[in-house]
């Protein structure tokens, strides 16, 4: 039934994302297709069976019939009940991302995307990706809002600056996929233009290891040298000892405990906000008093130091 | 025939009128475009169909301005590089064509051009509430469009007409400016509402109870209270922006550690109910045409009055549906997708209301009919469009393409300027005086209607292939589809074209209409066409409902017996007379 709309749609190229889109989409489309088709033949119908025969026409009086009403409220209802729970269900799929997701850091910046490895390689425009396997896409805008949308997987999100949004997807075979910059951002946004390339597994391992290492070494090496050149080490340790601030072992995506009571799963937002803003959340037991790294340190400085605490795991 | 005596409220206080037919004269000597004449007169009248009038010529004109960059807009895209413009002037122009459509010509169009003609001669009173707030009003909305217009032109702004920032506010500072004149714009909505507010609870002519008010009284009713409540919104928003800009505090900016999400929140607040104030109004003329041409009782009218409420309140709980890929938070993404499926159900129910009303009818396909039948095919589509947009995965996919651009111009050019033809071919010989060419006129629909959807029905396919909105360049795939579309655009554009000359032409050389051309119940159509200067040279008596189309004609135009040039004698004398007076004959 769903063919009957595929001309409607690019083809799908990660259907673990997708999948549940098109169907739905197939679904609401057809149920559209037929009550516009009722309500277009019953007006028509009406137009030529009643037509105007004299200036003198009789019509009957009839205000309203609450069987009609209801009937005509509940049905619709319950469709648009099925539609939410379908479209939330497909959602939640898209905004939970499988454990065994291979990441990538993206930057957007007025007009182009750059995409950096773990490795430290970083490439532009083209964001080179292994099939079968899952992809975590972690984005973050260095100047106005962009938007990261690939037609083939059926996945966007906008991308901020100052905070990090995610998008995943699983490119089944090898291939190209085109990406469009959705959210508008000026002159040039129209050709803020990329590609996903699809490699199989080994054909992307060969592929990474051809870009080296990006000069500076890997993001994770980069966030060391940043976290002890910049002094961050002498308040946290990183083997789980106390210090002035909390250690950094086991600290990503542990529920952290704020001395206001309330609490948070140190994820990259979080761990950012701490950096330049220490002072919003202080961590039980600990006191104000870690200075603003605003302006000390880029935006990459900061992903590459998260990076790095990743890595600290207990 | 006799006067009778009647009892137009059963409660306990009954009062008892003396009642007595007037027939409008078909061919009337004074009217409100002769009564006071010249420039200034026009300038600085208080009459609410002057005003009215004074509002459509505005609307037309922005809107021939929008129009046009439409046109450019469409050309630019035949090819899928450079056709004639530049990318800067392409976002100058998508900017201000989005922007003057919709704040200088939906937001005004229906309720402060339309409405303000036709709603206290529905209501059988002499005029609004508050005739110089009317036309204070008025002069804001110049004033408003003007400084916003200047605003846009002369700073090149290329935010699009939602102004995110941080995009807005790092270019330049013009975004404030061009907010400053949309809150100016927006004063003048405020005051209209308020004003239609007041008129509709005070003014009504004696009978006119809450259940015998006409459906677009209720529209414009449900469409008064949301501009009073959103409207003050964007003031604060202006605040915000303000305040960030003169005073370096952080709210949008994330550079000052704002929050930029914040500002699609605020935008959205307001926005979101902003396109219930497009669109409810034209509910309204929707109710008034389907019944006149189908002489016939509206079906369901407690449905379609109160569905217009509910629109207007769960309106308010939607906004969020605009950002379900900004990075807003799960359960907020989840609520707004959910409370935006509730305001579909009204509009449904409105739909299905009225195609229940032509059943059994007797039906007559003139020009306002046939708009109503494109509107509700178009209109249509663009709510289950909208609905394929409420539903969170689709969105994802679907956000920010030209599927969304397709939807909204289903609705908002499908729906309320569609019903806005529909008014005014409705109203036109009872504001002139004078009938169109009803050929021509039929042309014209079906231009229109044939250029819109080969316009817009290829946008939903290139959108939901993936085609971005707001793109200067495209790539190649989707050349056939904005060809397609632009051809579409010209048809249309030849279409409004010949609209405006034959409804120029019908002022010079058109038929004298008659008080009551369509045969409606409607109390409008009880004064002559045009109308008096005071609308009717007696006060208005209600009996029966303005759909009671199965009760003879002999039963409306009634209105006080011994009331002269528009006065109720109880207004000069404060004897509201309970005592029973002697049925007279004439
Ligand atoms: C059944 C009723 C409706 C539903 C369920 C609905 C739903 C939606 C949704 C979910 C979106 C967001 C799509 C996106 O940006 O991804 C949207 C966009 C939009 N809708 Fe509707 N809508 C309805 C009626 C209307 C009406 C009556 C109007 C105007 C008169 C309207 C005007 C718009 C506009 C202007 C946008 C896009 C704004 C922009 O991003 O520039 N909609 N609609
Ligand atoms: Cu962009």
């Amino acid at each position: 039934m769903g063919s009957l709309f595929d001309f409607m749609l690019p083809e799908l190229k990660s259907p673990m994302t997708g999948a549940s889109t098109d169907a739905l989409m197939a679904f609401i489309h057809i149920v559209s297709f037929i009550i516009l088709a009722g309500v277009s033949i019953a007006m028509i119908y009406f137009a030529i069976k009643y037509k105007r025969k004299s200036e003198n026409d009789k019509t009957p009086l009839i205000t309203h019939n609450n069987t009609l009403e209801i009937t005509w409220s509940v049905i619709p209802l319950l469709l648009v009940f099925v539609v939410f729970g379908w479209g939330y269900k497909g959602w939640l799929n898209l905004k939970t991302v499988p454990d065994n997701a291979y990441e990538i850091q993206v930057s957007a910046y007025k007009w182009g995307w750059t995409f950096k490895y773990e490795t430290g390689a970083q490439v532009g425009n083209e964001v080179h990706v292994p099939a079968g396997r899952p992809v975590k896409l972690v984005m973050q805008s260095q100047d106005v809002l962009h938007s990261f949308f690939v037609p083939d997987y059926r996945i966007k999100q906008d991308v901020l600056p100052n905070r990090y949004t995610y998008v995943w997807f699983q490119a089944e075979e090898a291939g190209e996929s085109q990406v469009f910059c959705t959210e508008y951002c000026g002159t040039s946004h129209s050709d803020m233009l990329a590609k996903v390339i699809v490699h199989t597994e080994e054909d992307f391992k060969a592929w990474l290891d051809e870009q080296g290492t990006g000069g500076g070494g890997t993001p994770v090496e980069r966030g060391e040298q940043l976290a002890t050149l910049q002094g961050c080490v002498s308040c946290h340790s990183v083997d789980g000892s106390d210090g002035i601030g909390p250690t950094w072992q086991g600290l990503w995506e542990q529920e952290r405990n704020f001395e206001d009571g309330s609490s948070e799963v140190a994820d990259q937002n979080y761990i950012r906000e701490s950096i330049l803003d220490p002072g919003s959340k202080i961590v039980e037991g600990y006191q104000n008093q870690m200075v603003s790294y605003e302006g000390r340190l880029s935006d990459d400085d900061i992903s590459d130091i998260i990076e790095y605490i990743k890595t600290l795991e207990e | 025939m006799a006067t009778t005596e009647v009892t137009p409220s059963s409660s306990g206080n009954v009062r008892t009128l003396k009642v007595k037919r007037f027939k409008p004269s078909e061919d009337p000597k004074n009217t409100y475009l002769t009564d006071e004449k010249g420039l200034w007169a026009w300038m600085t009248t208080v009459d609410h169909k002057k005003i009215g009038l004074m509002y459509l010529g505005s609307v037309a004109f922005f809107f021939l301005l929008g129009g046009v960059l439409a046109l450019l807009l469409r050309t630019e895209l035949l090819t899928p590089a450079k056709t004639f413009i530049e990318a800067d002037t392409y976002n100058q122009f998508f900017t201000l064509h989005g922007a003057i459509m919709v704040f200088f010509v939906l937001v005004p169009s229906i309720p402060a051009a339309l409405g303000n003609f036709v709603l206290p001669m529905q209501l059988g009173a002499k005029d609004v509430a508050f005739p110089r707030l009317n036309l204070a009003s008025f002069y804001i909305y110049v004033i408003g469009a003007i400084f916003t217009f200047i605003a846009l032109a002369n700073n090149g702004l290329d935010t699009g007409w939602t102004f995110y920032t941080p995009y807005s506010t790092t270019s330049s500072s013009s975004v404030i400016w061009v907010t400053l004149g949309v809150f100016i714009l927006g004063f003048s909505s405020i005051l209209t509402g308020t004003n239609f507010i007041s008129t509709i609870h005070k003014m009504r002519a004696p009978g006119i109870t809450w259940g015998k008010l006409p459906l677009n009284i209720w529209a414009l009713y449900a469409t008064s209270i949301i501009q009073v409540l959103a409207t003050p919104v964007l003031a604060i928003t202006l605040l915000l922006l303000t305040m960030e800009r003169f005073l370096g505090i952080g709210i949008f900016d994330p550079a000052l550690g704002g929050d930029p999400v914040l500002f699609q929140h605020f935008f959205w607040f307001y926005s979101h109910p902003a396109v219930y104030i497009m669109i409810v109004p034209g509910f309204g003329i929707i109710s008034e045409v389907i019944t006149t041409f189908s002489k016939k009782h509206i079906f369901g009218y407690w449905a379609i009055a109160l569905s217009s409420l509910a629109i207007a309140f769960i309106g308010f709980l939607v906004w969020g549906h605009h950002m379900f890929t900004s990075g807003q938070s799960a359960v907020a993404t989840t609520v707004f997708s959910f409370l935006t499926f509730l305001v579909g159900i009204p509009t449904g129910i409105k739909i299905l209301n009225w195609i229940a009303t032509l059943y059994k009818g007797s039906i007559e396909m003139k020009t306002p009919m046939l708009y109503v039948f494109i509107f509700l095919f178009l209109f249509s589509i663009g709510g289950f469009t909208g609905i394929m947009l409420g539903a969170l995965s689709a969105d994802i996919h679907l956000h920010d393409t030209y599927y969304v651009v397709a939807h909204f111009h289903y609705v908002m050019m499908g729906g309320t300027l569609i019903a806005l033809l529909a008014g005014l071919h409705y109203w036109w010989p009872k504001m002139t005086g004078k009938m169109y060419n009803e050929f021509q006129a039929k042309i014209g629909a079906v231009l229109i209607f044939v250029g819109f959807n080969v316009t817009f029905l290829p946008q939903f396919i290139m959108g939901s292939q993936g085609m971005p909105r707001r793109y200067y360049n495209y790539i190649d795939q989707f050349t056939i589809f904005h060809q397609t579309s632009t051809i579409g655009s010209y048809i249309l554009g030849v279409g409004f074209l010949l609209i405006a000359y034959y409804l120029m032409k019908s002022l010079f050389t058109g038929e004298k209409a008659g008080s009551n051309p369509w045969g409606s119940r409607g109390l409008e159509w009880q004064a002559t066409s045009p109308p008096d200067f005071h609308n009717f040279d007696h006060t208005p008596v209600i009996i029966n409902g303005p759909y009671d189309y199965h009760k003879p004609m002999e039963e409306f135009q009634l209105g006080l017996a011994d009331s002269h040039n528009g006065h109720d004698p109880s207004h000069e004398a404060a004897e509201v007379t309970a005592a029973r007076k002697k049925v007279e004959s004439n």
